[in-house]
Formats: C-alpha cells, sequence, structure tokens
C-alpha cells in the first residue's frame, strides 16, 4: 500500500517503498505504542477492568501488513495485533472503544473482551479467544478468493504458542496442497503467556515446520520493521501469482505481561526483561529512520503532535460513549432482516 | 410427480442450488470423483468441476473452519461430514466460532454455510457410525439444526438451509438414504426452517418425533390405533429453531405428550421438548410428559442383537402410546 511512487533514501529504495512510506509506516509503529500504553494507564486507572497488549509486536505487525492491500486483502488477526488493525484501517477511536467495550465498538458493540478487534470494513475479521481457529478462517477465505478469482491475498497471524494447535497443521496442509494466496504469520515473542518456547516448539523455529507443507517458511527478525516487509512483499507476490502460501516467522519480544491480570516477574528474569527491551522495533526504526535522513525533528514533532492528540482523542471519545443498550442484548444471534 | 429415495433428493437438490447459484460449493472427504461415501454427492463433480466440488483431507475442523472463512469471503459453502460422528474435531470450529461469529462481531459478519452429515444407528455401524448428534449442536444460540424425514422436506429444507445467512446443521439419517421415498416435485419450492408439521393427526397423544424416528412414530400410531388409540405425530423437521407453536397446540388439544428420540435419554433434545411442553402446556396435561429414547450406554453396539436391544423402533413406540394413553 505505498503512499508515494519513486524513492528518495537508500532506505526506502533498499525495500522499494518511498520516503513517505517509511514516515508513514513509523506513525503507525508508534501510534500503536501509544495506544497500547494508554490502555495500561486506563486499566491502572481503573477505566478500563482489562488490558492485551501487542506492545513489542509493533514493528512486526506494521512491517509486514504494509504488504497487503488495505480494503482489498483479508487479515484474520488475533488478541495482540493493535498495530495490524490499525495499518489495515482501523482508528485508535475504534481500538479504544473496544477497550471501554461501548455501544459503538465496532468491533463488537461492547460484546466481546478487549483485544478482539474486527472490522467487516477494513476486511478484517473477528477474533474469537480460543487460540489459532482464525487460520482456518483465512485459509477458506483464500480458498474462495481462488475460486471467486478475485486477487485477494488472505493473512492470518497468531503467537508461537498458537501455532502448535492442530488447526494450523490442517489448514497449513490444505493451503499449500490447493496452493492458496495465503500467508501465515507467526510472532514469535517467546511466551505462551508463562511457558518459554523452548517448552512448546519441538524446533528452534516454528517457520522450520514450513517445509513440512513444501511452502517457504522465513525467519525475520520482528524489531526489523523493512525486512518484515520485505519478507511480507515476497510472500504476497508468491501468493498473488498462484504460487501458494507461505510462513512468515517473525522473532519479536513481549515488552509487557501477557495482560492486565498476568506478573511476568513470577516466571521472566530481569536479564529476559532487559534483553526484551534492546529488541524493540519503536526505538530502532526510529534511528534508522533518523540515519537515513528519513525522519527529521521537524517531522518527528508533527507525528508526536498528531499521536498525542489522536490518542487524547480517542480517549475521550471512548469515555463519552454510552454502554450498550441491554435490550439489544439478544440482536443479531441469527440474521435479522431490518 | 417424481418419486425419489431421500438420497437422490439431496444430491438432486444440491446440484440445483449449485447451478441456481455459483457461490455454492460443496467440500469433504471424498466428495468428488466418488461421489461421497453414500453417494449424496454423486455427479457433482463432473457437473461443476473441481473447484467447487472440493476432495478434502481428512481434517473435519479444517472442512469446518475453512467453509466459514469461505462464508465470510462470499461463498455459500456446503461442507459434508462423512459420519456425524466424526464432526467432534470440528466442534470448536462450529461452536466457538460458526456459532458466534454474528453476535460477536455486531451483525459484522454472517456464516451462510450448511453442514450436512448422515447420522443415526440401526445400519449396523457401531459406536463410531451410528451416533445421533443433534443435542450437542441444538444448546447452541446461533447455530440452526434441521433433521428431515421425507424426501420432500429433504429438498425443501435442504434449500433453506443452503439459502438461509446462517449456519444450519443439516442431519441425514443413513438409515433412510435408500429406504425411504417420497414424492418429490420438480418445482423449485422451499420447506421454511423452524416449522413443524403434524403427519399424523389424532386426538389422545401427541408423539413428537424427528428423523428416522418420526417414521416409526407413524408406524407406530397405525399400530395403537389397532387398539382404539388416537395418536397424533408432530415431525419436528427443525429442532432449532424448534416450533414451539405447533407442538403446544397439539399437546393442549391431546393432553398428553410423549416425546421419541433415538439419542440416548438423559440431556437429549426430547428432554427440552419435555421441559417446554412442562413449563408451557402444564395445565393442559392429563398425564405425565414422557420419553422413549436410547438407553444409557455410550455408544450403538455392533452386534445385531445388541444394536436391536439399542434401537428405539415401532413397538417400543406404541407401547409407551399405550401406557400413556392408559395413564
Amino acid at each position: 500500500m505505498a503512499v508515494a511512487k519513486g524513492s528518495d533514501s537508500h532506505l526506502g529504495a533498499s525495500v522499494g517503498l518511498s520516503d513517505a512510506d517509511l514516515v508513514e509506516m513509523y506513525r503507525y509503529v508508534a501510534l500503536a505504542r501509544a495506544v497500547d500504553e494508554r490502555m495500561w494507564i486506563l486499566n491502572r486507572a481503573g477505566r478500563i477492568p482489562f488490558v492485551i497488549s501487542g506492545q513489542g509486536h509493533e514493528g512486526a505487525q506494521v512491517g509486514i501488513a504494509w504488504a497487503f492491500e488495505r480494503g482489498h486483502d483479508w487479515i484474520a488477526p488475533f488478541y495482540r495485533s493493535i498495530a495490524t488493525c490499525l495499518t489495515f484501517g482501523m482508528s485508535a477511536r475504534d481500538i479504544l472503544t473496544a477497550q471501554y467495550a461501548t455501544a459503538n465498538d465496532p468491533s463488537s458493540g461492547g460484546r466481546q473482551m478487549p483485544g478482539h478487534y474486527g472490522s467487516h470494513e477494513h476486511n478484517l475479521v473477528s477474533v474469537s479467544s480460543p487460540v489459532a481457529t482464525q487460520l482456518l478462517h483465512a485459509v477458506g477465505i483464500a480458498l474462495a478468493a481462488k475460486i471467486r478469482k478475485t486477487g485477494q491475498v488472505a493473512m492470518t497471524s497468531m503467537g508461537e504458542g498458537s501455532s502448535n494447535q492442530g488447526d494450523v497443521h490442517e489448514g497449513l496442509n490444505f493451503a499449500a496442497i490447493h496452493r492458496l494466496p495465503f500467508v501465515f504469520v507467526v510472532e514469535n515473542n517467546g511466551y505462551a503467556i508463562s511457558v518459554p518456547a523452548a517448552m512448546e516448539v519441538s524446533v528452534e523455529n516454528v517457520a522450520d515446520r514450513a517445509s513440512g507443507y513444501g511452502i517457504p517458511g522465513v525467519v525475520v527478525d520482528g524489531a526489523d520493521v523493512l525486512a518484515c516487509y520485505a519478507a511480507a512483499r515476497d510472500a504476497v507476490a508468491r501468493a498473488r501469482a498462484g504460487d501458494g502460501p507461505s510462513m512468515i516467522e517473525a522473532k519479536v519480544t513481549r515488552l509487557t505481561a501477557h495482560s492486565s491480570d498476568d506478573q511476568q516477574t513470577k516466571y521472566r528474569s530481569a536479564e529476559d526483561l532487559d534483553e526484551g527491551k534492546h529488541h524493540d522495533a519503536l526505538p530502532r526504526f526510529r534511528g534508522e529512520l533518523r540515519d537515513a535522513g528519513v525522519l527529521t525533528d521537524e517531522i518527528e514533532a508533527r507525528l508526536a503532535a498528531e499521536i498525542s492528540a489522536a490518542v487524547d482523542d480517542a480517549t475521550d471519545y471512548a469515555e463519552a460513549q454510552p454502554d450498550p443498550d441491554s435490550a439489544t442484548a439478544t440482536r443479531y444471534v441469527y440474521h435479522e432482516t431490518d | 410427480m417424481a418419486i425419489r429415495t431421500f438420497i437422490d433428493s439431496i444430491r438432486e437438490t444440491l446440484a440445483d442450488e449449485m447451478r441456481r447459484d455459483e457461490t455454492v460449493i460443496v467440500l469433504g472427504e471424498d466428495v468428488g470423483k466418488k461421489g461421497g461415501v453414500f453417494l449424496a454427492t454423486d455427479g457433482l463433480w463432473a457437473e461443476f468441476g473441481e473447484d467447487r466440488v472440493i476432495d478434502t483431507p481428512l481434517t473435519e475442523s479444517m472442512i469446518v473452519g475453512a467453509s466459514i472463512g469461505a462464508a465470510v469471503n462470499g461463498l455459500r459453502p456446503v461442507a459434508e461430514i462423512q459420519f456425524a460422528d466424526f464432526i467432534f474435531p470440528a466442534f470448536n470450529q462450529i461452536v466457538s466460532e460458526a456459532a458466534r461469529m454474528r453476535y460477536r462481531s455486531n451483525n459484522g459478519y454472517g456464516v451462510p454455510m450448511t453442514i450436512r452429515a448422515p447420522y443415526g444407528g440401526g445400519v449396523h455401524g457401531a459406536l463410531y457410525h451410528s451416533q445421533s448428534v443433534e443435542a450437542f449442536f441444538t444448546h447452541v444460540p446461533g447455530l440452526k439444526v434441521v433433521v428431515p424425514s421425507t424426501p420432500y422436506d429433504a429438498r425443501g429444507l435442504l434449500r433453506s438451509s443452503i439459502r438461509d445467512e446462517d449456519p444450519v446443521l443439516f442431519f441425514e439419517h443413513k438409515k433412510m438414504y435408500r429406504s425411504v421415498r417420497g414424492e418429490v416435485p420438480d418445482t423449485d419450492y422451499t420447506v421454511p426452517l423452524g416449522k413443524a408439521t403434524i403427519t399424523h393427526p389424532g386426538s389422545q397423544v401427541t408423539v413428537v418425533a424427528y428423523g428416522l424416528m418420526a417414521h416409526y412414530a407413524l408406524e407406530a400410531a397405525d399400530r395403537v390405533a389397532e387398539d382404539g388409540i388416537s395418536a397424533e405425530v408432530v415431525d419436528l423437521r427443525t429442532l432449532r429453531p424448534l416450533d414451539t407453536e405447533t407442538l403446544l397446540d397439539s399437546v393442549r388439544k391431546t393432553g398428553k405428550c410423549l416425546v421419541v428420540y433415538e439419542d440416548n435419554k438423559f440431556g437429549g433434545y426430547g428432554a427440552e421438548v419435555a421441559a417446554i411442553v412442562a413449563e408451557e402446556a402444564f395445565d393442559y396435561l392429563d398425564g405425565p410428559v414422557t420419553r422413549i429414547a436410547g438407553p444409557e450406554v455410550p455408544g450403538v453396539p455392533y452386534n445385531h442383537v445388541l444394536e436391536e436391544w439399542f434401537m428405539v423402533d415401532a413397538e417400543k413406540i406404541a407401547d409407551g402410546i399405550r401406557t400413556l394413553a392408559a395413564y
């Protein structure tokens, strides 16, 4: 979803993106972080009951989502996909109204826990809580895209813990057999709540399993936004050309506890947590863009002001929205002819 | 009007719907060249091609999960689960995903998908080719559950199911596939979901049944008529949503209600029917709401003596009617 043609810096040229693209990508990474941090503040202030966070995943999410065509392609996201959803068209207001479970929360009208995003308008499939089920939905979307010849590509993302579910095997096998336009993204942050990856995954990389399906599997540094973009761009090109699915494993870090109900110092060492902070895409991407001359003081100041205003606006907006009317709770169990 | 077997009616309806609407696809195990293990999809692969008639791996969760995704992206999948007994790997996709998609997205997404599955015993299928699984799904808001008993209803209800905007489980009793015949018009009629029918009018006892048991109930009604007992048979046809109006009207008329189902009795679908009758028609009842259902064993045993012991049949139902009529 290139913002502008042409490339003004070496950095952008290295992956075929313009400087305007790079700035916009950075804006999404920073916006997602700011929205996420606001969620925690609101939780600790007693304004919202629950937070499940995407901090540490944003760079990979923005880099990967950038390779897809917004409003055309499909994403079946998961509960940490705040940056993915923002990049694919949801707004800060959309994310914040989900935290408050307001009547007009576009994800679910206040029916789901926060983190269960979704938007038909933006081709983002509604998230549920059983993990990895969404992979099959994305595979089915890709199947429909192939049958209907829409040219769409479907992506799903999940953590490495979820990747062990049987649905993943069933879906990858089917997608590979039919060479479906499908991209499987694993955001490996090293933990399934408290259990480290070594106790969940029998191989070093989840992507190593791709060979078992006869599809490409690549590992990328999830703090390297443009490497994530490049991997996704290649996977999307393959999918669009009819060459079938791909797997991308982005090694990310989880900067927060699993959720607001978790205390990660109980199972993660201080060294481990500190190392995670050094694997954060936000400062790294910022440094890369500044070094390349793409991000100037002026642009940074503008972005910071915009993001701050957007998060404040979204918070105030969400705070002011009414709760759903309990009289509406029986609606949309089934299709209604309005 | 043409006479059709139950399975012919289903196969022809699938073909009709696929001709009428190019977004209808069929997927499942062996549904392609082979035409399904019961031949319910025979000929579809030849007519509509491998894009629309898809032989899947042995992955029931994928069959349903991918159908959900395909439905989200503009298709109307008709998924076949080869035997209802094998639907459980897909339970999470059906119950956590398909059933809740519309509700949890506040009407953002719907799942227009039909899941067909042969169910039921009496065919030497033993524990894992005989089960009645409807109660697991009738419990779930967001799902519709259909169990036709005649070729006419199979066609009309399958059309309605495929054209419905929500997930429908369509259970076909496998013993009826070739043993039940009936008139099926060549018109594009539908039978609405959620409408029961009275297949045998009577005045003394209401017998509620569905699927194969609807046939046995008719047979039982004929038997007790010889004893001078007038039984009314209500064929539910759709279990969710339940046509409580037809059910309760009948019970209020007869004052007695016998619920028949093939599944084991405890917690089966008939328990809900009995509870509704007790709650809504208590003042009209002249006897206890009773049930004739399968025994409390975890499956239909294979040996023919054991299988006959398990199965509800016309005589067991007739005995139930006689007992209730004499109450």
